[in-house]
């Protein structure tokens, strides 16, 4: 009986919370599309997400396409240049690209949304913005989500130029490949949709971790520990969100 | 021939507001009449903040009702509360100034934001707004978090009265600053009042600042106004509850909980 009760309240818990996100997800997104915007604040939020997130989505894609590389050489040992270019450049188009810069500018950019946003909620800032008749959602929520969808696939598209690249140096340097052989079958194993799934995950992540960001600062109570509690659930839950998309988005492009 | 008296400019019926089992207010009417200046007092912690956060609609009331120029405003949302809100300006009690912004932006905010004032403009009428609450101009590009409690304290004033709002909210407005400077204060406040025909609810602990500010004061205790009188007549409110308090004494009814 108390099993059942408990289960029983952790899903009434789960809707009660699937639903508030539901409706803050909604206010968010029309607010995107109502004027008055705020092309500054999104003009900010863009080069906090897009531009200071570059090193560390650069180091990240760089590291795994050389670790691809050296993977696929001991994996199928000397296959030779195709298949090598091949798993790089398939493995990071349409997965490794986006899904690491997603969790990375998760950790980046949904802690940093949730902290400021956490701190102006518990100093009072967001209920001083009403007093200017300037509504938070437009004026913190809409910027981001804007700033995150349109900034994460031009970041994946760096991820995958540089990811490539990071196989590129391993198979020449190292394995000594032919660069004009190798650089010719990365090109021939490029494929559009390939491409386009991973830029496509690249929008929808962008979305996911400015919703989880401003949703759980929004929300924060309870001075600074509750922003700590804030800034690690918002992290957390873009992060398997995040995971669960992916895994929606591949099925929906490739398990036709 | 009767004619029907304007209506009040704020009017809380029967408030109620409670935090989980916390009865905070319990049943507060209180009027405040067009170009009123009212100062409300009580013991720390009786629901002074929750009482403003409820009429302008930070707070939503568990029942009873607000009203503003005798509209209801209790239960509006979205477009129709923001043209109310437009009515009012507020500091609150922790100053609460953007911390993103620089000091100008903040008292310019309403100016550009709301009243879609050019930025050069905004920040002009900002800096004379910084010098009427005592000031300098060359702090307007600082961040508010390299400022003084007190200092940050007279930014948020400033940015509440920049628009020239019709209703004024002050959370202890003196709080925090020495004598002088509450004085100056207190001009200010009165002087807004006065020239610009706002109507001003202030919230105060200083007694003295009270008297100066306002045109009656209301005290709150125990989650009702127990008193609600003209200034003049607070000595003699007949109220054990007002002695005690305006008084400073430790003991009366207004029990304070400490260990003796
Ligand atoms: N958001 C909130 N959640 C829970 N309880 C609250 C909240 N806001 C206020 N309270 C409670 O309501 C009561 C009244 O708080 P309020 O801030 O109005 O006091 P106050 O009269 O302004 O006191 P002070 O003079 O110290 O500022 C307090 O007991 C406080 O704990
Ligand atoms: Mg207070």
């Amino acid at each position: 009986m108390g099993l059942l009760r408990a289960l029983g309240r952790s899903v009434i818990n789960l809707f009660a919370v699937t639903g508030r996100i539901g409706v803050f997800t909604g206010n968010g997104v029309f607010h995107c599309f109502s004027p008055p915007f705020f092309p500054r604040l999104v003009g900010q939020q863009m080069v906090e997400i897009g531009f200071y997130s570059l090193p560390v989505v650069g180091l990240t894609a760089i590291f795994t396409g050389m670790v691809l590389a050296l993977q696929s050489f001991s994996g199928f040992g000397f296959a030779g240049e195709a298949t090598i270019a091949n798993v790089v450049v398939w493995g990071i188009t349409r997965e490794l690209g986006p899904v690491l810069a997603g969790l990375m500018v998760a950790g980046r950019i949904g802690a940093a949304m949730a902290a400021e946003i956490g701190t102006m909620r518990v100093t009072e800032q967001i209920d001083a913005l009403t007093t200017l008749s300037t509504n938070p959602y437009k004026y913190l929520v809409a910027p981001r989500l804007i700033a995150a969808v349109a900034m994460m696939p031009l970041l994946v598209l760096v991820a995958d130029i540089i990811g490539v690249m990071g196989g590129f140096i391993v198979s020449i340097y190292d394995f000594g490949f032919n660069p004009m052989t190798y650089l010719r079958s990365t090109w021939d194993n490029l494929e559009f949709i390939g491409f386009f799934s991973g830029i496509v995950k690249a929008a929808v992540f962008g979305f996911i971790i400015a919703l989880m960001g401003t949703y759980h600062g929004y929300n924060s109570k309870g001075g600074s520990q509750g922003v700590g509690q804030a800034t690690t659930n918002a992290v957390v839950s873009a992060s398997i969100l995040l995971l669960l998309f992916n895994f929606i988005i591949t099925a929906i492009f490739f398990a036709a | 021939m009767t004619t029907t008296p304007p209506p009040a400019k704020i009017e809380t019926r029967d408030l109620h507001k409670a935090f989980g089992g916390k009865q905070v207010l319990r049943g507060v009417n209180l009027t405040i009449q067009p170009g009123e200046s009212l100062a409300v007092i009580g013991a720390s912690g009786t629901g002074k903040s929750v009482l403003i956060k409820n009429i302008i609609g930070l707070m939503h009331p568990d029942s009873g009702s607000v009203l503003i120029d005798g509209q209801d405003v209790t239960a509006l949302t979205g477009r129709d509360r923001e043209q109310v809100t437009r009515k009012f300006g507020m500091l609150f009690q922790g100053a609460a100034l953007f911390d993103s912004l620089p000091v100008w932006e903040n008292v310019a905010f309403g100016l550009i934001q709301v009243q879609r004032m050019a930025r050069q403009d905004a920040r002009e009428k900002a800096i004379e707004a910084m010098i009427q609450v005592g000031l300098e101009p060359d702090i307007a590009e600082r961040s508010p978090a390299e400022l003084s409690g007190g200092m940050q304290k007279r930014v948020g004033l400033a940015r509440a009265i920049a628009t020239k709002p019709e209703i004024m909210f002050f959370d202890e407005p003196t709080t925090g600053l020495d004598p002088i400077m509450g004085s100056v204060i207190d001009n200010l406040i009165i002087k807004s009042v006065r020239e610009l025909g706002a109507t001003a609810l202030s919230i105060t602990h200083d007694m003295a600042s009270a008297r100066r500010i306002a045109d009656n004061i209301a005290m709150i205790y125990d989650g009702i106004i127990v008193w609600h009188g003209p200034v003049d007549a607070i000595d003699d409110s007949g109220s054990d509850v007002v002695d005690q308090f305006i008084n400073g004494r430790s003991h009366g009814p207004i029990d304070m909980l400490v260990a003796s």
